[in-house]
């Protein structure tokens, strides 16, 4: 066997130009021009391969990774997706981004039960084993953070799709409908909210109104076919499709109905958008429509005048997204990019439109339309309205911009 | 169920569309029961229910003063949040602030912008310290509470704070918040796409 590995760390040196495809996450092909020897190509071929594995890994040569800074703080903040490697809709659930309050907490889940108790006819303990026993629902739903992009709208543009908008991710998430969940404890009806709590050491809690719990809240136990990752709330969490993601709720233990919003820290002094008049808006839920091109996009390179494709994302807390523009000249005009196949409603969507590069200096922006009519609007539109002071939910257009030796940069 | 809508008192802003809300709620009581679960006993409620909402609901009968708070905070708060509150890196000020909110800078604390003092309380009962998260009493919560609104000018030196009188503080942005007013930015119409353009 080590004979073997060295001989593929060998190869994996000399494969230049299939190395540095995998290699570089963030960058474009590189340049074509040199072809594999052939006798490189069938190598493998040629190599008994590696055994079974029980749980799998991805390529040694695929290294794109999440991205954090170093704190005095680990436990607590965000790390990135790296938006500009992903393929699909679908985030892998290692790459998902991660925002916690308190660390990860690790927990047993035969020793995790949800309590919904307060205005409820039938205050209820369930297991996990009692969750698994009711009817599940899987939907696919993004999650962002209300401070995804607030650099942007700061005037300092991320310089790659990760660094940008990295704070958004989608997955299928699989369990219980919340209302399901509700209908069996009998919700009052003095009940208007509920709040709903992680057993992180945060103890990280949320009012939601009842409205949005008996709509379409799930009580998630799997994401993309398994379990939730630990960082993803394991055993158990919230998804509130379309809503800011401290909502949420990971790691959720406890769910309180109740006749008023408890104005919780993260609701009355965090995630309130303060507007130039000194007010700050509170209950901003909705994460709104919002799309960033993918590919060519900041940190990446052209190989010369030619055809491209370009790609992206779009996503609205609204609903489905129903158009995607693209414009090639600084907004002056736009044309329609073309939705992959699936579009689903709070959920990432995928745009492309082919594109032949003339070699001069461009600018690369999208623009996206939800199915309630609302179009993602300009960082100058909505800076004036909101200012600067409040750089949560901020949705303005992207752009990237391709200079003449291809390099392709955030200003 | 059906005398929901005429119970309903919707009080301002936070009460959202009834109308779709009772609908939904009408719906969710003809669903039948799974019976999956086990009845939550009243002390196992009390156990883990930690909520306090801006009213007092929930807050435990206690109290704490402003000079016991302060020794709660040399000894538990410090290191993190600075000697008086300023706050040290990554951990933010919990004091000052006030009159900034309309600046360039704006320094959102507990004294300038957190519109109600239950929440203090609340937050830092259930996460704070952050090292050792529930290690307080009550009683110190109550003081530490005491203690960082008194460094905001919020209550006097000799404040003692209980469960009764902490829910009355008038915090001084406590009108400062609005609702949610969005969509808020001018939709573009017509539209100027050069359709033909579209697609090769």
């Amino acid at each position: 066997m080590r004979t073997e590995i060295s001989r593929r760390a060998f190869l994996a040196t000399t494969t230049a130009t299939l190395g540095a495809v995998a290699s570089s996450p963030g960058s474009l092909p590189a340049p074509s021009q040199v072809s594999v020897p052939p006798e490189r190509l069938l190598a493998p071929h040629r190599l008994l391969g590696a055994p079974r594995r029980q749980y799998g890994d991805r390529s040694p040569y695929e290294k794109s990774v999440r991205y954090f800074k170093p704190s005095s703080t680990p436990g607590t903040g965000a790390s990135r997706t790296p938006l500009q490697d992903l393929h699909g809709i679908i985030t892998p659930s290692s790459l998902h981004f991660e925002r916690h309050h308190a660390g990860v907490p690790q927990i047993d889940p035969s020793h995790h039960e949800l309590l919904i108790h307060g205005l409820v006819e039938r205050p209820l303990i369930f297991t996990m084993k009692d969750i698994l026993r009711l009817p599940p629902v899987s939907h696919v739903h993004f999650l962002e953070c209300a401070g995804n992009t607030a650099s942007d709208q700061l005037g300092q543009p991320g310089v790659d799709p990760q660094m940008s908008h990295g704070l958004l991710s989608c997955s299928e998430w699989t369990g219980v409908s919340l209302r399901t969940l509700l209908e069996d404890v009998g919700v009052k009806p003095k009940a208007r909210w509920l709040v709903a709590e992680g057993v992180d050491a945060s103890r990280l809690s949320r009012s939601l109104p009842l409205e949005k719990a008996l709509d379409d809240v799930i009580v998630a136990y799997g994401q993309n076919g398994e379990a939730l990752r630990p960082e993803q709330g394991y055993p158990l969490r919230l998804v509130v499709p379309g809503w800011e993601g401290n909502v949420n709720i990971k790691w959720l233990g406890r769910i309180d109905l109740v006749d008023q919003p408890y104005m919780t820290r993260d609701e009355a002094a965090f995630y309130t958008d303060l507007m130039p008049n000194g007010l700050a808006r509170m209950f901003t839920f909705v994460m709104e429509a919002k799309s960033v091109i993918t590919r060519p996009a900041g940190g990446q390179h052209l190989d010369g005048a030619g055809f491209y494709e370009i790609e992206g994302m779009a996503w609205s807390g609204r609903g489905r997204i129903t158009r995607v523009e693209i414009s090639t000249d600084d907004g002056r005009s736009w044309r329609d990019a073309e939705l992959n196949s699936l579009v689903l409603p709070k959920a990432v969507t995928r745009f492309r439109l082919p594109w032949r590069w003339d070699g001069s200096e461009v600018s690369l922006q999208s623009r996206c339309t939800d199915e309630t009519g609302y179009t993602q609007p300009t960082r100058e539109e909505l800076v004036s309205v909101r200012g600067l002071n409040g750089t949560d939910h901020y949705n303005g257009i992207k752009a990237w911009y391709v200079h003449r030796d291809g390099k392709v940069t955030h200003v | 169920m059906s005398d929901f809508t005429s119970n309903a008192k919707p009080s301002g802003w936070l009460v959202l569309s009834v109308g779709i809300f009772a609908a939904a709620h009408t719906a969710a009581a003809q669903t039948p029961r799974y019976d999956v679960g086990r009845p939550a006993t009243q002390a196992e409620i009390r156990a883990r229910d930690i909520s306090v909402a801006p009213d007092g609901t929930g807050l435990p009968a206690g109290h704490g003063s402003v000079a016991e708070g302060r020794t709660v905070y040399r000894n538990a708060c410090a290191a993190c949040h600075g000697e008086r509150g300023q706050g040290i890196g990554d951990y933010p000020a919990l004091v000052g602030g006030q009159g900034t909110l309309t600046s360039k800078a704006p320094v959102q604390t507990v004294g300038s912008f957190w519109p109600y003092a239950t929440t203090v309380w609340d937050y830092i009962h259930r996460a704070m310290p952050y090292q050792r998260p529930g290690t307080l009493s009550n009683r110190e919560v109550y003081a530490v509470t005491a203690y960082i609104l008194y460094e905001n000018h919020i209550v006097p030196a000799n404040a003692v704070l209980t469960e009764k009188s902490l829910p009355k503080i008038r915090m001084p942005n406590r009108d400062g918040f609005i609702p949610d007013p969005r969509p808020d930015v001018k939709q573009p119409s017509p539209r100027a796409t050069n359709k033909s353009e579209s697609h090769q």
